[in-house]
């Protein structure tokens, strides 16, 4: 019985739209690929049979071994990941992969399992408050050991996904201020970036002035007031200063191009023109699968990974873009939905981490393909060509499903 | 409220993207013009363009081919410079200069390396390209002339401009497009359609295949061949007749209204605009401010009519009432007007009539006729207006409507004309009397001046004068069969036609007889001055005859205009004389007469006005050792003086 309820219980939903849009994923490597005379489809052909094992060893391993081993798991991950230094094979500047043969592997594609696990497992624990300081620094502290490793790489776009971690802590009790910190400091260095840094300060102290002035006589604190000015002070100027100092010049460039301050289309620019130029050029119903001229004319640099989406644009048009964010967006609701409805808190976290990684890949990567974001490499989950990406959420996914098949056996 | 925080996320999130998304693909319609920019690249085909021919059927304008060596600097392996540079007649430093030039283009792409060779030039090199791997060449058709005159008729061939380009679609740039003469009206008909091949490109501009395996692709159309309503032969012989001289001449076929000859001198062969060497000598041409090659006189230059206006001043007054063949007036050397003023004429006979009132050229007869006809209505304003609607029926102060792409209205005053003239009124017949004998506000074109006589030799209807004659599958454009019916009795020009055959016979051009053939003509004088030196200085009067012949069922009516060639049979007369019996009789006999005016060269006098600059007239047929001075820097002004005491005209 304690086997069969596997099948039975397993969330059909999330298993169709993976499936799909592994599928859809692939039919754009293909097309993409033929302009590039690279074989880049037939790898990912393999890479796609390979994960058919991969889902059957994870949905076999007992439930409990991942609340288990999360600990030496996430131990060995970041060992991986700190062999890169010694080990790690350099790929157009970032030393991010381990070579075995032909094939190389990335292994921050699978420290985002492991971070998950280890988070899921340490907020299980049933004596843990968010509230209490020293939790809270335990807690960053197992975020930011793999962005500490995989930063230097460098490789910013894995980094950035770990911030969406708060959000998780945030539903586990966090206090509120972290999120809003996050939130204001965002808002404060876009602001510095289209505006002058003096016309940011003005507006800050403008509104504490006036939140100053409307609060109780008795809530006034005119020590706090000016403290948080200068705090928003230092970091407007301070974001201005990085910028124009501390930033080389591709990473300004990045921005520049996406606040519209710069139009460099050969350069720098390219990139995110040439997208959009494929995008937009889909219409309303695209251009039909494999007669996007853009994708044969390979005009998008990086289509078959990190651009990937510009095939959906121009080949399949709104009507297809539409179709692919909708079962995304369904994905991660689904997957929203059932954490919500696990019956322990390392399930119902891990649940959490899983639609938060797989979010914020996929809007940091859309986001930068239809350019409302910087270039910043995050490949699209499931889409990207790439073996450790694939297997990474794969197994990521795949963990939860199991966890959430087993749910019943609990009792 | 903390479950809500990342599924709300999720769905701004989604729905920001998603709006981008549909901004992209939906509102913003420049990136699809951009991705076709971008990703297919269309290449033309390009039709021959139409041949021209005469009247008669003989080939004017045909097409050369013309090579483009074009060079792939990548694919270019070690060759031997040497044999290379002498195989195109080229130094080694321009090889290397035109190499870096097309690396500095495309390392992967064509680029033009030598343009417009002809056949020639590219014989000795097309056995060997073999050898120069990364060479090759493309062919195009350039125009060729097969004659040496007509080059103000043709036009010419050049790339097309930005605005037009901009304006219409089916021009790229770098095309070819006709400018001026019936390369530029017959455009659309001579070019062809172009046909289009779609190929998908990559991002190196390679081409990667077909578009869509040609689905879109379309394929060139022939340009069609004309047929011009030119005489060759009279067209030569009258640019033969006009070297050394400045003008223009244009010949008419009444019954049809097809222009056997358009004539502007100074001219200039039409090859010079063709291939490598045409915006050289387009340019030697263009800033020859001076003798004007590229103004078509024959079309553009305006001038008051003089003498051959009394003809129409003459008509008018027949078709008013106010006089018949009958009418005498009296002529003592001229006429007393107004308050005092006094028109002069010259010594003939005092008792004069129509008839011998054309041949004599009396300025007195027609100066009262016209006051008659401005008198016959209380309001000279009133008597204007119609006087200058009779104009207006042949023609004048107006576009003729013809297929040639320049032209000018010249000027038929009206009552408007002199309410501006004088505004405070008290203007009458006296006042304007210089417009009965083609002095005053009047001005005309030669080809007004030719339609006009066109008119005349029709008894009262002209065809709109046009270039074309046959378009092969093509009927002509219906305005050039539309009979225009003017204003005056057919019963009226027969008087007056007798007087224009008297002036052959006993006239001011009775040493132009031509035997055998009946010409009714009538002599014409210009006056003109310039500034030379800040000094108004009066020129040569231009020479001014028209004519047609034979009287009766006429063959063609003329026109000629000769710049500071004297009175009207001084020159003009004798070429509109030479120029009717060449298209009569397709021969001279008076050869003298033509030894002559073959020899006559007013380069002198023109050079009063400042010569030619060296660079044109080595491309120009004219050529006179005299012209050598280019200091004096001329305004030409025409002389209207409608008030003051008139010199007599001839």
């Amino acid at each position: 019985m304690k086997n069969q309820s596997v099948s039975n219980n397993i969330d059909w939903i999330s298993i169709i739209i993976y499936t799909l849009l592994v599928i859809l994923g692939w039919l754009n490597i293909y097309s993409s690929s033929l302009s590039s005379m690279e074989d880049t489809y037939q790898k990912q052909l393999i890479f796609i049979i390979l994960t058919i094992p991969l889902i059957f060893i994870v949905l076999s391993v007992d439930g409990k071994f991942y609340e288990k081993y999360a600990s030496i798991i996430f131990g060995v991950s970041l060992l991986t990941l700190a062999g890169l230094f010694l080990f790690g094979k350099t790929i157009a500047g970032q030393r991010c992969w381990y070579a075995i043969g032909s094939f190389t592997i990335q292994p921050s594609e699978f420290a985002k399992a492991a971070t998950s696990l280890a988070l899921a497992k340490f907020l299980s624990d049933t004596q843990i408050n968010l509230k209490d300081t020293n939790r809270q620094i335990q807690a960053l502290a197992i975020i930011f050991l793999p962005v500490l490793l995989i930063l230097p790489q460098p490789d910013p776009g894995s980094a950035l996904i770990y911030s969406i971690f708060i959000i998780v802590l945030y539903r586990e009790g966090l206090p509120s201020w972290y999120v809003w910190t996050g939130f204001i400091t965002i808002l404060l260095f876009v602001l510095t970036l289209v505006l002058e840094p003096q016309y940011v300060i003005l507006i800050a102290l403008g509104i504490i002035i006036i939140v100053h002035l409307k609060s109780r006589l008795a809530d006034r604190n005119i020590i706090m007031s000016t403290i948080l000015f200068l705090l928003i002070s230092g970091f407007v100027l301070s974001v201005d200063y990085v910028f124009d100092n501390v930033f080389k010049q591709h990473h300004r460039d990045r921005f520049n191009i996406l606040l519209g301050k710069t139009v460099d289309m050969k350069g720098i620019g390219y990139n995110t023109n040439q997208s959009e130029i494929a995008i937009g050029s889909g219409g309303w119903i695209g251009k039909g699968f494999l007669e996007g001229t853009q994708t044969k004319g390979g005009f998008v640099p990086e289509q078959h990974t990190d651009y990937i989406f510009t095939t959906v644009g121009e080949e399949w048009g709104f009507v297809g873009s539409l179709v692919v964010i909708a079962l995304f967006a369904g994905l991660f609701l689904r997957i929203i939905y059932l954490a919500e409805r696990q019956k322990t808190k390392f399930s119902r976290v891990y649940g959490y981490c899983v639609a938060g990684i797989l979010f914020t890949h996929f809007f940091v990567n859309i986001a930068m393909v239809v350019g409302i974001f910087p270039t910043i490499g995050v490949p699209l989950p499931f889409f990207s060509y790439g073996g450790s990406g694939l297997w990474g959420f794969t197994i990521l996914l795949f963990i939860f499903i199991k966890m959430d098949a087993n749910k019943v056996n609990e009792w | 409220m903390r479950k809500v925080l990342l599924p709300s996320l999720i769905i701004i999130a989604t729905s920001l993207l998603l709006i981008r998304i549909f901004y992209l693909q939906v509102i913003d319609d420049t990136l699809k013009l951009k991705s076709e920019n971008n990703a297919i690249k269309k290449k033309y085909e390009y039709p021959e363009r139409g041949y021209i021919y005469d009247r008669k059927g003989k080939l004017l304008v045909a097409n050369q081919a013309s090579y483009d060596i074009m060079v792939i600097p990548r694919e270019v392996k070690k060759l031997d410079t040497l044999e290379f540079c002498q195989l195109l007649h080229m130094t080694k430093e321009d090889f290397i200069k035109k190499m870096e030039k097309s690396k500095v283009y495309s390392p992967r792409l064509p680029s033009v390396f030598l343009s417009q060779l002809n056949k020639s030039e590219f014989a000795a090199f097309q056995e060997k390209i073999r050898k120069y791997e990364g060479f090759y060449f493309q062919k195009r058709s350039l125009r060729d002339y097969e004659v040496n005159f007509g080059a103000n008729i043709f036009g010419f061939i050049t790339q097309v401009n930005e605005k037009l380009v901009s304006k219409n679609p089916y021009y790229n740039s770098g095309d070819l497009i006709g400018r001026q003469g019936v390369e530029e009206s017959y455009e659309n008909l001579l070019r062809g359609v172009k046909g289009i091949k779609y190929f998908q490109k990559d991002k190196f501009n390679r081409e990667i295949g077909s578009y869509k395996d040609g689905k879109y692709d379309t394929i060139a159309v022939q340009g069609e061949d004309i047929n011009l309503s030119i005489d060759a032969q009279l067209q030569k012989y009258g640019e033969e007749l006009m070297i050394n001289k400045r003008g223009g001449i244009v010949a008419i076929e009444p019954s049809s209204g097809e222009i056997l000859a358009l004539v502007t001198a100074p001219s200039f062969d039409p090859g010079i605009l063709v291939g490598r060497q045409r915006s050289k000598n387009y340019t030697a041409l263009y800033h020859d401010s001076i003798a004007k090659p590229l103004y078509d006189r024959g079309l553009l230059a305006e001038y008051p009519p003089g003498s051959p206006f009394k003809i129409l001043t003459g008509l008018i007054g027949l078709q008013e009432g106010v006089i018949n063949e009958n009418t005498t007036f009296f002529c003592n050397n001229g006429f007393s007007y107004g308050r005092g003023r006094f028109m002069k004429c010259h010594p003939h006979s005092p008792s004069q009539q129509l008839h011998n009132g054309i041949y004599n050229s009396c300025n007195t007869y027609f100066a009262q006729t016209y006051m008659l006809t401005i008198n016959k209505y209380n309001n000279p304003a009133k008597a204007v207006d119609i006087w200058s609607n009779h104009l207006k029926s042949f023609g004048l102060g107006q576009f003729m409507g013809y297929d040639l792409p320049t032209g000018k209205k010249g000027k038929i005053p009206d009552s408007k004309t002199y309410k501006r003239m004088y505004p405070n009124g008290g203007w009458r017949s006296t006042t304007i009397v210089s417009n009965a004998i083609g002095q005053g506000e009047v001005v005309m074109t030669p080809i007004q001046l030719a339609n006009m006589m066109a008119t005349i030799a029709n008894e009262g209807y002209y065809y709109t004068p046009h270039i074309i004659k046959k378009i092969e599958g093509h009927a002509i454009d219906k305005s050039f069969t539309t009979k225009h019916v003017t204003t005056i009795d057919k019963k009226y020009f027969k008087p007056v036609i007798s007087g224009l055959f008297d002036v052959y016979n006993v006239g001011t051009a009775r040493s132009l007889r031509v035997e055998g053939i009946d010409i009714c003509g009538k002599t014409g004088t210009a006056e003109n001055f310039a500034k030379i030196g800040g000094v108004r200085v009066k020129l040569e009067d231009h020479s001014i005859f028209v004519a047609f012949a034979p009287k009766d069922n006429p063959k063609i009516a003329i026109a000629v205009m000769v710049e500071n060639g004297g009175y009207g049979a001084a020159i003009a007369g004798p070429i509109a004389s030479l120029m009717i019996e060449k298209y009569l009789r397709q021969k001279i006999t008076r050869t003298d007469l033509e030894t002559r005016i073959l020899a006559t060269s007013l380069q002198s006098r023109y050079a009063k006005l400042g010569g030619l600059s060296d660079k044109v007239k080595s491309q120009l047929r004219v050529s006179d050792s005299i012209l050598k001075s280019k200091t004096i820097i001329p305004t030409f002004k025409v002389k209207i003086d409608s008030t003051k005491e008139q010199k007599p005209v001839i």
